[in-house]
């Protein structure tokens, strides 16, 4: 049986040690996300969509909307539109995708990796994947304990008919799946400002606030942002006040394939980025 | 045919320059290193590190070409099965033992979990760190932390090591147990190229050096060659013999003999001699004559120390 390293100094399976090194690297971040001391961070931004609907969860709060069990599908919309998706998820991805290489530059380790025989491309995908999937298990899995949470407390068998029979499996799962299609394209985002910017959070402010004010732009440039596709994929549309410029959502068959190739046109610049660049901690 | 096998052996600058925007780091550098130990040397800021960061991609030239054993150093993934490189930067992933320092990367370079193990106990016995193997990095004793990175630099078994100020922080003990690895890696037929600034143990260890100033190359090849064609420089000779004040008036008879000079207690002569090579054939000769007892001879200045005062001052 012979190793991939073998097989590789063969020049015989090149996909073969390219996966195994990609694994070896996504084990490693996977660590550092969940189990390092910046990730406590993480875990209190998780926790913030959760709080307060587990501190409504043993009393109905005051409010017609509150009492009337039609209404919480609005009010989720509300809620996962303003704060999980446009902040929690937002600046989660910030704070992952941005350290996956700057924080190696600030913690002066990044040249541990730069000194493996590894394609810095396959670095990329090893580093990316592991933000992908601690984003997504943090960040959906918030999304779908938030709904549960709004609803079923408060209307528990209504809410086991909707969940069960109804459409709110469907709502649930299509939450999650934005969640995890925001993981996606904010996190290709992070990851290239992460690489190209020595103080990220300027590019990342000036997208938390290009993201925000996306209902107050016009149709075309609606369509430069992430919010934009993430929007018209929503199960319950929200109406963005009287002040919005109002565009046709797009489609989903378009709108996930778009973001899918944009997030790849990012990476690819995110590789050859790194395949360039030079280590010098001092002047970062 | 043979050049190119040769060169495929060899780490090769080709008119490599650094600058860092208008600032230089080095220039023109042109080298060609062969298996043994090679040391760079020269004061901080000479451009010692940034040639072996050049060297591993770390940094790429504005200039020039490198090659090392035939494979530029943008070709990570070819380049590091051959090399490993101990940096100075003294920082580590955070929380890591040393054993899983070792092994993780040993994982990336694409080895299976048991090679790994194996490779990581290897490269730990090697820089006497197995029993502090299990504690974390963070806690380790700067020299611990020093052979850690040389134990992670080794552990793929790398034709060409290259390591930056490798001793720094070692205790005399270490240092000496280092030196020796660096010796028998050498034997093995391994490029060990190491900078340093303790001249005496480059003087013991390396088969030639490089000196390096201000980012220019002033003088490489074996010490004693070097010092050999530093003509402005008369090699310095002490003689310890029984009539120095005659000795003196036969060397005074060559005219390769700038100066002589007998020590305060007339037990002993100091010569200075543009050529080295004639002067011990005559003091062969006054050996040979008996007139003269001699008991010891000295070359003073024949040493990395005194060719980096000469050269770089």
């Amino acid at each position: 049986m012979s190793s991939a390293v073998e097989l590789a100094q063969r020049g015989s399976s090149h996909w073969t040690l390219w996966w195994h090194q990609a694994r070896a690297i996504f084990r490693l971040e996977i660590e550092k996300n969940f189990l390092s001391k910046r990730s406590i961070l993480l875990y209190l931004l998780a926790l913030l969509p959760i709080f307060p609907l587990a501190l409504l969860a043993p009393f109905t709060p005051p409010g017609r909307e509150w009492q009337n069990f039609n209404q919480y599908s609005m009010i989720f919309a509300i809620y996962y539109g303003g704060l999980i998706l446009r902040t929690v998820t937002f600046f989660g991805c910030a704070w992952i995708f941005m350290n996956l290489f700057r924080g190696e530059i600030v913690d002066r380790s990044l040249h541990f990796y730069f000194l493996s025989p590894v394609r810095r491309e396959v670095l990329v995908v090893g580093k990316y994947v592991s933000g992908l999937v601690t984003s997504i298990l943090l960040f959906s899995g918030a999304t779908i304990i938030s709904m549960l949470l709004l609803y079923v407390p408060h209307f528990y068998s209504e809410s086991v008919r909707f969940f069960f029979d109804g459409a709110g499996l469907g709502q649930l799962l299509t939450y999650a799946g934005i969640t995890a299609l925001a993981c996606v394209g904010y996190g290709a985002f992070f990851t290239v400002v992460g690489l190209f910017f020595r103080n990220p959070i300027i590019p990342a402010l000036v997208l938390y606030g290009w993201e925000w004010l996306n209902f107050l732009l016009p149709p075309i440039l609606k369509k430069i942002s992430v919010i934009h596709y993430l929007q018209s994929l929503t199960p319950v549309p929200v109406s963005e006040g009287p002040f919005a410029v109002v565009a046709e959502p797009t489609l989903a068959w378009i709108a996930v394939p778009s973001l899918l190739v944009v997030t790849l046109v990012v990476l690819i610049a995110a590789s050859y980025r790194i395949r360039h660049m030079e280590i010098r901690y001092g002047s970062d | 045919m043979s050049e190119t096998v040769k060169n495929s052996e060899m780490v090769i600058f080709d008119d490599v320059s650094k600058f860092y925007g208008e600032i230089l780091g080095v220039n023109r550098v042109n080298l060609q290193i062969a298996p043994g130990i090679t040391s760079f040397v020269g004061p901080n800021g000479a451009g010692k590190s940034t040639l072996m960061n050049l060297m591993t991609g770390l940094l790429r030239p504005t200039r020039g070409k490198i090659t090392i054993l035939g494979i530029r150093p943008d070709e990570p993934e070819r380049l590091f099965r051959k090399v490993g490189y101990c940096t100075q930067f003294d920082s580590f992933p955070r929380g890591v033992t040393g054993r899983e320092f070792v092994k993780s990367f040993l994982l990336v370079h694409g080895y299976s979990e048991k090679e790994a193990n194996e490779l990581t106990v290897t490269a730990l016995e090697r820089v006497n760190l197995v029993d502090a193997a299990d504690r974390k990095v963070a806690g380790y004793s700067k020299g611990m932390r020093q052979r850690i990175r040389l134990a992670q630099a080794i552990a793929h078994q790398p034709a060409v090591m290259i390591m930056d100020e490798p001793l720094n922080g070692l205790d005399p003990m270490v240092r000496a147990e280092t030196i020796a690895l660096f010796r028998k890696l050498a034997e093995e037929g391994l490029h060990l190229i190491i900078s340093s600034h303790i001249l005496h143990e480059v003087d013991m260890m390396s088969d030639r050096v490089v000196l390096i100033n201000n980012g220019y190359i002033v003088a490489e090849g074996n010490i004693h060659g070097v010092r050999d064609e530093m003509e402005e420089h008369p090699m310095q000779i002490f003689i310890r013999c029984d009539q120095p004040a005659k000795l003196a008036a036969q060397v005074f008879q060559q005219n390769h003999v700038v100066e002589a000079r007998i020590h305060e207690d007339r037990r002993g002569l100091f010569v200075k001699s543009r050529d080295a090579d004639r002067f011990y054939l005559l003091l062969n000769k006054v050996v040979a004559e008996g007139e003269i007892n001699i008991e010891t001879v000295a070359p003073i200045d024949d040493d990395l120390s005194a060719v980096y005062q000469y050269l770089i001052g």
